[in-house]
């Protein structure tokens, strides 16, 4: 084993224990703000993790969306459960199931057989898969060029496995109606952002807008696509919400509604006409790929970004134009 | 043993740590946590093992899969971050209310 | 091409010193403040060590602004995230630590 190999596996080991540690305090941590915290961090580290393995598109996914996204939906819940009793602490407090069960003794013992069998079981069957296998890269190499873009990634997702990201975009527009429904927006304590943090909006706002247009352009033959661009899209989003801003009400009603279902609206829209020249439901014409992929993800990225946004929120916000 | 099957193992160990908190803790923000460390360490035994495949660059198919569980996975934290504020209203805890087998 | 080498070795450790400084100040100083005040400026310093670095070892003008860019961003967003967590500590209550 030559130096280079041997940092390399001490860092992969250091990197896997910290994850393992990371996630063990985010998960045992009697204090909520210090999980989330810890969350996002773990998060982070994963980000370094999928770079380890050579999955560019997948870190870039999980620091967006894994850690940025994901913890700030965790840290407005936390928030809004901290301002519904602020003199009730005991929220934060460490609730383990073992004082409400009958027999704890029993109930540790099975707990600790199901995790070890889970355990080995798994590891097991990983180790004794077979070694000698092909596996996809080949086939998805051999047929990059009719799909119209080079980024692998990119044509699994929007090419060759363009059912995922239809079926994907339809949980996503899903989970908002299903968000919605269960109510308003939730009330919130006055915001006062101060004057660094509207600088800060103002700067970031328009960059993070150019950065996830650069995402979405790159994304065809480099490391990016219509999910980090749209998440970006939804970060900058967040922060104008964090400040305060709202949708004026002549947007809410059905210019904001029509945003939202966009992305999936034109995926189907494409997918009919495809049926109706070709016979066959997304497969692109080969001379059109290219175009048309990038047709699909605009309008895919705008509508992921707010969408986004809009989960961030809440709740359902409210048409004052009808009242 | 190459880092592929080190981060296996350390996807099949985060897996297992988020499957107990998800039986022990009752705190329903908790459980959300849980669930999320343990989609998040399927993701890892997904991408490792593909990388495991001799001689061939990093397989397209299981990192675009993850991109999608990703994004997946935000939602379905969204939703379920919803429903626990609902539970908060309706009922004042931060668990779900018992119900008796007696 | 060797003098870049050995130039580009020197700023990454240097940046690490300083990183490594960051972190200690965080774990080591005794209130919110010191501890923001280490991070963030150490922190800083060694990212631009670093930048500086990998800036030298690049090809195109082209990436070395985006390494640029990524350092201007760190340090704006590090400089607002550090102001706003001392402003809402301020505003919990929290004393500064005094000797």
């Amino acid at each position: 084993m030559d130096e280079i190999s041997f940092l390399l596996l001490l860092f992969d080991s250091l990197l896997g224990l910290s994850l393992l540690w990371l996630a063990w305090q985010a998960l045992s941590s009697p204090d909520l703000f210090r999980a989330i915290v810890l969350f996002i961090a773990y998060g982070l580290l994963m980000a370094l993790v999928w770079i380890r393995l050579d999955a560019v598109d997948v870190a870039l996914a999980e620091a967006a969306i894994g850690s940025g996204l994901t913890g700030a939906l965790l840290l407005a819940t936390l928030a809004r459960l901290e301002t519904k009793n602020s003199n009730q602490l005991s929220v934060n407090k460490q609730q383990v199931i073992n004082k409400s069960v009958n027999n704890p003794i029993l109930f540790w013992l099975i707990l600790m057989i199901l995790i070890l069998v889970l355990v080995t079981g798994l590891i097991y069957a990983v180790l004794t898969l077979p070694e000698n296998i092909a596996g996809l890269g080949g086939i998805v190499a051999e047929n990059l060029n009719i799909s119209g873009v080079t980024n692998p990634v990119t044509a699994v997702l929007l090419n060759f496995r363009s059912y995922d990201t239809l079926l994907e975009m339809s949980v996503l527009l899903l989970v908002l109606i299903a968000v919605w429904s269960l109510g308003g927006i939730p009330k919130q304590q006055q915001l006062f952002p101060g004057p660094v943090l509207n600088l800060l909006i103002k700067l970031l706002v328009p960059i993070l807008i150019i950065v996830s247009g650069y995402f979405l352009w790159a994304g065809a033959d480099a490391h990016g696509g219509a999910f980090q661009a749209g998440a970006i899209l939804g970060a900058a989003g967040v922060l104008l919400l964090l400040t305060g801003w709202r949708l004026s009400g002549s947007f809410m009603g059905l210019a904001l509604r029509s945003m939202l279902i966009l992305g999936l609206g034109v995926f189907i829209v494409t997918g009919v006409i495809l049926i109706i020249l070709d016979g066959q439901f997304l497969e692109y014409p080969v001379s059109h790929s290219g175009l048309l992929i990038l047709l699909i993800e605009v309008v895919a990225t705008l509508s992921i970004g707010i969408t986004l946004a809009a989960l961030f929120l809440g709740g359902r916000p409210v048409d004052r134009r009808r009242k | 043993m190459s880092h592929y099957y080190l981060y296996t193992l350390v996807g099949i160990g985060l897996f297992s740590l988020g499957f107990y908190t998800l039986i022990v803790h009752k705190h329903l923000l908790r459980k959300i946590l849980a669930i999320n460390i343990m989609g998040s360490g399927v993701f890892l035994v997904l991408v490792a093992l593909a990388g495991r495949i001799q001689g061939a660059s990093s397989d397209p198919v299981p990192q675009a899969m993850v991109i999608t569980g990703i994004v997946v996975a935000v939602s379905a934290t969204a939703l379920a971050l919803a429903l626990f504020v609902r539970v908060r209203t309706k009922t004042g805890g931060v668990e779900l209310p018992e119900h008796s087998l007696s | 091409m060797l003098i870049i080498d050995i130039l580009t070795v020197i700023l990454l450790l240097a940046g690490a010193v300083f990183f490594l400084a960051g972190t200690v100040g965080l774990l080591r100083f005794p209130d919110i403040y010191t501890r923001l005040h280490a991070l963030t400026k150490a922190d800083n310093a060694g990212l631009g060590l670093v930048i500086a670095g990998l800036a030298l070892q690049v090809e195109s003008w082209f990436v070395v602004a985006k390494l640029l860019l990524i350092w201007l961003l760190v340090l704006l967003a590090s400089a607002s995230v550090a102001h706003l967590i001392a402003k809402t500590a301020r505003q919990k209550g929290i004393k500064p630590w005094t000797k």
